[in-house]
């Protein structure tokens, strides 16, 4: 069978085989606990490890002391916000998010709303960024901590970061953001950002998955974080857990490769992105969602009205892409992420977002292109409601029999 | 998800795509679905002086389940007669296509969409609208 072209690297991204390399001799020959203080081969181990902080610390520009491996974003989403909420309890209970943040720090506030926190969750204005006046409007004395994410994974746009830490520290709280789409693919530095916690992940930017790490600030000021698992105490008593060597020297090597390569690659991706986006959004009844200034390189994301995005994935088999549409989910619910730009649901069922990656060249963007204009033409043909609007009918004047 | 090959077949070719004169007395329509909810059917049929459908066309805004409910709906109502149709079940058409649970809906939808035509049809003829008993959403 033919493998389609991979257009879903906000999903996750291939890895890259520089990184695979470095790894493999950690699987083997230097398999050694990087706990293990007496011998040869936990020294191997942690010198790996040590080395790994240090590539990490290198593109977010932090001190090797700040970073906490853990198995992921996820975790470290976990870690960071229920760390922050359990540590810093006698300050206040207040935590402020967004509504269009990742199930991983949505969920995480919303346990935490079981144990007494108090939540406040931002809207977001149609292009997908914050109102920074209504987070401002928000903080209370009791607000601890502050936590937006850097770039959407659904549409890619940037928050403003340095603005929103700006504001928390204004209020004494903590800034915290699950940068999971944008380390390793825009400059993020976590001082010139006033980033006092930050959450990322190995397999979005080209290594290996189960790994990430949490980015606790050690100085102006000094955060901690309440561990949620209890055992050796690695991690600075913050994250137990023999460590994943090999994944975590796949880490550090990924943010090696991206920080050499950014600057290229940013240039390269959003060419390619904009020539995608640009001849797709020539289509009659095509919607770029989001904002588009203030974005990341890689990722489109349209609505074809009139058509409905499982569908058209369904004609799109040759590519890899993936879908807003209720179809995909398990909940029949269209992504919330384009419901709350102010989407309606037609156009959310109807959109497809298009992530780009190190290994996507020209020729699979102009088959992309190519693809996506047969399909929807092809669904258009079929579509009711196409040849309803073709005819000049007010769609929203029919009244629809919902079932 | 995996569709199964008769979906898929369905869904690369479509029978019967296509519109019928909605204003002829011998053609009933049946709009169903909403955009909201991500399917919409449209399904027709011609209806000779003998009560038999003599032929069938659909349009439907939805994912490849509905749209191979719809086409094979169209396929079963040819040469049928009004009575017949109405005794098409959306659970044949589960079974016919092996809709998975999670696809049930598209095949509600397809009788929905069977019945509501007829309904159009009988009404423009004089005739009583047949109360559709709820099927098993």
């Amino acid at each position: 069978m033919k493998q389609p072209i991979y257009l879903d690297n906000n999903a996750t991204t291939p890895l890259d085989p520089r990184v695979l390399e470095a790894m493999l001799p950690y699987f083997t020959e230097k398999f050694g606990n990087a706990a293990s203080r007496n011998h040869a081969f936990g020294w191997v181990a942690e010198e790996g490890v040590d080395y790994a902080r240090e590539q990490v610390a290198k593109l977010i520009g932090c001190t090797e002391k700040e970073v906490i491996f853990t198995s992921g974003a996820t975790e470290a989403d976990n870690l960071g916000i229920k760390g922050v909420f359990e540590m810093y309890k006698e300050k206040g209970n207040h935590i402020i998010t967004a509504v269009t943040e990742h199930k991983a720090v949505l969920d995480t506030c919303k346990h935490l709303e079981k144990n007494g926190a108090r939540v406040t969750y931002l809207g977001v204005k149609e292009d997908g960024l914050i109102d920074l006046a209504e987070l401002e409007a928000a903080m209370t004395p009791e607000t601890i901590l502050v936590s937006i994410m850097y770039g959407n994974n659904e549409i890619g746009v940037i928050q403003p970061v340095k603005e929103i830490s700006a504001i928390a520290h204004k209020f004494g709280a903590l800034f915290m953001t699950d940068a999971t789409q944008a380390v390793g693919k825009i400059p993020v530095d976590v001082n010139a950002d006033g980033i006092d916690l930050m959450a990322f992940s190995a397999h979005k930017m080209y290594g290996p998955k189960g790994v990430g790490a949490l980015y606790v600030r050690r100085k102006n000021p000094r955060v901690k974080v309440t561990s949620q698992m209890d055992g050796g105490g690695h991690e600075r008593g913050m994250r137990s857990g023999t460590l994943n060597v090999p994944g975590i020297v796949g880490l550090g090597k990924a943010c090696e490769l991206c920080r050499l390569e950014m600057e290229s690659e940013t240039i390269r991706l959003s060419a390619l992105r904009d020539k995608l986006e640009s001849t797709l959004n020539k289509m009659e009844e095509s919607y770029v969602n989001g904002n588009t200034q203030h974005r990341l390189p890689h990722v489109a994301n349209i609505s074809f009205k009139y058509v409905e995005g499982e569908g058209l994935m369904m004609a799109m088999s040759d590519l890899a892409v993936s879908s807003g549409s209720a179809c995909t989910s398990a909940s029949l619910e269209p992504s919330y992420v384009l419901k709350s730009l102010g989407l309606s649901d037609d156009l959310a069922h109807s959109s497809i977002r298009y992530g780009l990656g190190r290994f996507t060249t020209e020729e699979e963007i102009d088959q992309a292109i190519a693809v996506t204009e047969k399909a929807v033409n092809h669904l258009r043909e079929l579509s009711p409601l196409w040849e309803m609007f073709k005819e000049g009918i007010d769609l929203s004047k029919i009244e629809w029999a919902e079932h | 998800m995996a569709y199964s090959e008769k979906v898929i077949d369905h869904y690369n070719n479509p029978r019967n795509v296509g519109t019928l004169n909605k204003d002829s007395k011998f053609v009933g329509t049946g709009l169903v679905g909403a955009p909201e909810c991500g399917d919409v059917m449209r399904l027709q049929i011609e209806v000779s002086e003998e009560n038999v459908i003599t032929d069938a066309k659909f349009k439907t805004f939805g994912c490849g389940s509905a749209i191979a409910s719809s086409s094979l709906a169209t396929e079963w109502l040819k040469g049928k007669t009004i009575d017949e149709a109405l005794t098409i079940d959306n659970m044949d058409i589960v079974e016919e296509l092996a809709l998975p649970p999670v696809k049930i809906h598209c095949s509600v939808l397809a009788e929905d969409a069977i019945k509501s035509a007829i309904n159009d049809y009988r009404v423009k003829n004089g005739l009583e609208a047949i109360v559709l008993e709820k099927s098993h959403h």
